[in-house]
């Protein structure tokens, strides 16, 4: 388990790591927290020619408020986020305690993870449920990629192979909302089986607005935007719930692996989209 | 000689280095020179090597050597092969046995994935494993073999050409009547129960060192081994040396269960590679290597049935049973015979029928591991025992209530061998007050009482009991050396090699205790073949029973030997001669106590004339056991089951367990708790998974799931304590006993869990996806 050669680069800014990507393209394989890919290596199941190392770059672990949200940079490791979030985000907190443990979050990095985009993984499914972004940039410019338009498919994102994500962009809940973030797997901190990420806004006692994003259940994180547009208006009961969970499962197109059949993840994505939905709800409420 | 230690809760010795991270285990060995060896493992399940080409590896730059089978011809000997029969045990029971060799490197056919087809050796273990990646083989598949059932059935493809069918070791074994008991029953139940392949999967993968000295024929090699003596026995025989130009060492060793008890094909071929190449070398196994060529175990089927009167009394057991040994049968008759003498475990059953077939098949060679045939005899019985409480309406603590042997019955003869070819005889213990302790502990009653109440709010929660009867300590013997050094302080030396049970401390306690000398004078060192020149080794639950029981006879001949030196030292008779916490006295005297040190330099010669004795101040002893000893628990487990998920949730875990007289509480509580923990994984996790051309599914701990300090429950112990007379410290053995009743205990709570949808868990691991399965089945149904 010793990686195969390769050329290695430890870029001290952006532009100098982007201009590696322009030179290597495909060939490169960017390295941050490592969580992801140093396994990958270690197996030679991935054998980049060139690794763009971007651990010292400056200036890049960041998490701040900004944009009505948080701006995470690419070096800020999910330890980091998960500590910030102890203050007054329970939401991101949940999330981040289901990645790995508390080893792998201290290397791991939130821009990595989103990167390596495993459909299974909490990162990709928490951005795409609270409609964040991506900074991703290249020796032509920046642009902002939606987490909509990020997951392309298993392992695989919008990000060009010039392109490096520089920074995450995080929105808060929406005003008055509630948040619920459930999954199953095999033990504490592995990759999901199923996983559900859900914002309910209430409005006069129904759904003002509600939010739901499965992970574990196909080639990427998905909205369920159907049963959110069906949830809207609607009174929040188990029977609603019920309703938009069977909407959604039934769309769904998950993989069978050694852990779960997709049978499972099918019924299971059904149990928690509703639980998720009920405690969203519930916490939309508020303690009164 | 009082028992100051013996029984004391002393603080383990060996922690400070362990917590310190000073611990030495054998990739700390770095020595001058020396070059790594990485290897080419067959990628398939069943194929014949048609061309193996190494000419662009051995080019590559600092690449050594590439070797292959034809390469080492002159050293390819058979690896060693364990498990005949005992005359004892041949003579009652019949068997059809068939070992067929494995080479060090695989000669022509490969027959499971990982096994080793070709060694690199070069200046890094980076460079030997691109080497390893430039060797060209050509394959030419053959049908694999893979499902041990069929596998064992006519027309099965055949894994060796010249046997007549699959099956490694077959036989029949009787006790009592069990036809007639089956015709005269009230109630027979019968079910098919599976056990997974799972494995010890020590957190230190395997590893050797080896350096050759050419100016004196010297070997030494360190092994990350539970047997250094066998390896030692091994390598003598494979590279025909004397024993005594063959150090073998086993440092501190990072966890063994019985994977690192086994002959493997690297113990030789680190020695070989240092021989030829006159260079140190050094394999550190990886953990994808450990997953594919590490000792793989467990792997039955059972199809079970029991007999039963109306009153819940069990009359008769019938049980064929399949075990899939993979690709080699290394352990002949030791995995069956096991299953089969533990089938009956604690209960007053007197007829027995068991047709048993050892099958070959395209996976990785089967051997011993924590529990060695006895979690899946359990797993059958006990959760037959429940099908059968179901079907009666009888309270699963009630139906063991009346077939558990009491104490008054022992000891219980069940008229058949043990595995050592020594009557199987239950020599100590009271199971039904074993259980009635546990049942008290774990709060049974109050949490049938509440468990009602909670399912009509749709909470299932489930209790499941789970008992076991395991002979421990196999003989025949264990080595143990004790001397004195000039300042009285104590050696202890034995064959019995440490892999992280504490034997630095409990065996001090034992030497201690007889020397009457302070627990820190005493040094214990096992692993070491040059210290003692015999040893067996570590598994099977024996080292505490037959290493302590040498200890405690050579410390008494040393002590022996220090009275009559004391007494010409103090001018009194042998008989008057105390010791007391490290000096020598005269009874009564006080005043007369001189330092042990006193007593060792006054008999060493000196210019002036001869000592006081002969400095002789050592003793060894092979203390031989008449057969095992046999210790027994029951297991309580507590679990919550979400219906719609089918997430299991251990809720609280209870061992109610006797192994003699405990040498040091602490430590049996951490061998009960790790073997727990494995047993869980068991229950829950751990499946090592073939797909049907033989390829392993689960390659990393990405896929073989083992539990965590976040899956496992609180653990409670409550030690009884029923001496054993069948050595000198009454006590029985610990090491395997809590990994043996887990997987049962844990399937029988999840089916009392969801007894209002009638479920039955027939096989393990219980994942959430089998379960929901399960459930859905119920609910369509």
């Amino acid at each position: 388990m010793k990686p195969a050669p390769f050329e290695y680069h430890d870029p001290r800014s952006i532009d100098e790591a982007v201009a590696l990507l322009a030179r290597h393209g495909a060939d490169a394989k960017v390295l941050a927290g490592g969580q992801s890919l140093i396994p990958l290596l270690a197996f030679r199941l991935a054998r980049p020619a060139v690794i763009v190392d971007i651990n010292r770059i400056p200036g890049l672990d960041y998490v701040r408020n900004e944009h009505e949200g948080l701006a995470i940079g690419a070096l800020a490791r999910q330890r980091q986020l998960e500590r910030w979030a102890l203050d007054g985000s329970p939401f991101l907190c949940t999330a981040l305690r289901h990645v790995g443990h508390a080893a792998i979050r201290t290397r791991g990095t939130i821009a990595g993870s989103i990167a390596h985009a495993d459909p299974a993984a909490e990162l990709p499914a928490l951005l795409l449920c609270l409609d964040g972004s991506v900074m991703a940039r290249s020796s032509s410019g920046q642009r902002e990629i939606p987490a909509r338009e990020l997951f392309v498919s298993h392992l695989t994102t919008a990000v060009r192979a010039d392109e490096l994500i520089t920074e995450v962009r995080l929105p808060g809940l929406p005003d008055g909302a509630g948040w619920g973030f459930l999954e199953v797997a095999r033990r504490h901190g592995d990759f999901a089986l199923v996983g559900v990420a859900a914002v309910v806004a209430l409005r006069n006692g129904r759904i003002a607005q509600a939010r739901v994003a499965l992970f574990g259940c196909g080639a990427a994180p998905v909205r369920a935007t159907p049963a959110e547009q069906a949830l809207a208006g609607q009174a929040p009961t188990r029977g609603t719930f019920a309703a938009a969970a069977r909407e959604a499962a039934g769309t769904l197109t998950p993989d069978a692996d050694l852990h779960a059949s997709a049978e499972y993840r099918r019924s299971v994505a059904h149990t928690l989209m509703v639980r998720a939905l009920a405690a969203a709800s519930e916490r939309a409420r508020g303690p009164g | 000689m009082g028992a100051k230690y013996f029984g004391a809760a002393v603080r383990r010795v060996e922690d400070p280095r362990y917590l310190r991270g000073e611990a030495r285990y054998v990739d700390d060995i770095k020595l001058p020179g020396m070059v790594h060896a990485a290897f080419l493992r067959s990628p398939h399940a069943h194929a014949r090597i048609t061309r193996i080409d190494t000419t662009r590896a051995a080019a590559m730059p600092g690449v050594a050597r590439v070797f292959t089978f034809a390469d080492l011809a002159r050293f390819m000997k058979p690896l060693p092969l364990f498990g005949a029969p005992p005359p004892g045990l041949a003579a009652r029971v019949s068997f059809t046995m068939r070992q067929t060799t494995q080479y060090g490197l695989c000669k022509d056919v490969a027959r499971y994935v990982g096994e080793i087809v070709a060694m690199a050796v070069a200046d890094s273990r980076y460079r030997a494993e691109d080497a390893v990646d430039a060797i060209e083989v050509g394959w030419e598949p053959l049908p694999a073999v893979v499902d041990m059932v069929t596998a064992s059935e006519p027309g099965s493809p055949l894994m060796y050409a010249d046997w007549p069918d699959n099956v490694a070791v077959g036989f029949t074994h009787a006790i009592g009547d069990a036809d007639a008991a089956f015709t005269a029953a009230d109630v027979v139940v019968r079910e098919r129960f599976r056990v997974q392949r799972y494995v010890g999967m020590p957190i230190e993968p395997r590893g050797v060192v080896a350096t050759y000295e050419r100016r004196d024929g010297t070997l030494t090699t360190w092994n990350s081994t539970q047997v250094a003596h066998w390896v030692q026995q091994g390598l003598a025989a494979a590279l025909e040396m004397p024993p005594h130009k063959i150090r073998v060492i086993a440092p501190d060793v990072g966890g063994g269960f019985g994977t690192k008890a086994a002959g493997y094909a690297e113990d030789a071929l680190i020695p070989i590679a240092a021989i030829v190449l006159g260079r140190p070398v050094k394999w550190a196994e990886d953990r994808r290597e450990h997953m594919m060529a590490a000792a793989h175990a467990r792997h039955q089927v059972h199809d079970i049935a029991l007999a039963a009167r109306r009153d819940g009394t069990i009359l008769a057991v019938r049980d064929r049973v399949w075990l899939d040994v993979g690709a080699y049968n290394s352990w002949g008759i030791v995995l069956p015979y096991n299953t089969v003498a533990h089938l009956l475990g604690p209960y007053r059953i007197r007829n027995l029928h068991v047709a048993f077939k050892a099958v070959v098949t395209n996976k990785t060679p089967n051997a011993p591991y924590r529990g060695a045939g006895r979690p899946e005899a359990v797993f059958a019985m006990d959760r037959a025992v429940d099908c059968l409480a179901r079907r009666m309406g009888l309270d699963p603590a009630e139906i063991r209530r009346r077939n558990y042997l009491r104490g008054d019955e022992l000891p219980w003869d069940l008229g058949m061998p043990y595995r050592d070819g020594n009557p199987l005889v239950y020599d100590s213990g009271d199971f039904r007050a074993g259980l009635e302790a546990a049942l008290r502990a774990a709060r049974y009653d109050e949490f049938r009482r509440a468990q009602p109440a909670l399912r009509e709010r749709g909470i299932y929660r489930g209790i499941g009991l789970s008992g076991y009867v395991e002979g421990t300590a196999i003989g025949p013997y264990e080595s143990a050396s004790v001397r004195l050094d000039l300042a009285g302080r104590v050696v202890v030396v034995t064959g019995a090699c440490s892999s992280g049970q504490g034997h630095e401390t409990s065996f001090a306690q034992v030497a201690a205790d007889v020397l009457s000398v302070p627990l820190e004078w005493v040094t214990v060192i096992g692993g070491d073949t040059s210290a003692v020149p015999f040893g067996v080794g570590t598994f099977a639950s024996r080292s505490a029973v037959t290493a302590g029981s040498s200890i405690h006879d050579a410390a008494t001949a040393l002590r022996e030997k220090i009275i009559r030196a004391a007494a010409t030292l103090l001018e009194a008779a042998p008989a008057d001669i105390a010791i007391e916490d490290g000096r020598v006295l005269v009874r009564g005297a006080p005043a007369s106590a001189v330092p042990l040190a006193r007593v060792v330099q006054a008999s060493i010669p000196t210019f002036a004339g001869p000592g006081v004795a002969s400095p002789d101040f050592e003793a060894t002893a092979y203390h031989h056991v008449p057969t095992v000893t046999w210790a027994s628990a029951v297991h309580v487990a507590q679990v919550e089951v979400d219906p719609e998920t089918g997430v299991v949730a251990l809720l609280a875990y209870l061992v109610a367990h006797d192994c003699g007289k405990v040498i040091n509480p602490p430590i049996v509580d951490g061998q009960v708790h790790g073997g727990v923990a494995q047993g869980v994984g068991g229950a829950l996790y751990e499946e090592m998974v073939y797909d049907e051309g033989g390829q392993l599914l689960t390659g990393s701990l990405m896929d073989y799931l083992l539990p965590t300090a976040m899956e496992l429950p609180p653990i409670e112990t409550v030690h009884l304590e029923h001496p054993s007379a069948r050595n000198p410290l009454g006590i029985k053995g610990v090491g395997e006993g809590g990994a043996i009743s887990p997987p049962a205990a844990i399937a029988n709570a999840i089916e009392d869990a969801l007894a209002p949808l009638g479920v039955r868990i027939t096989e393990t691991p219980v994942t959430p996806a089998r379960l929901l399965a399960l459930i859905g089945a119920k609910k369509t149904a």
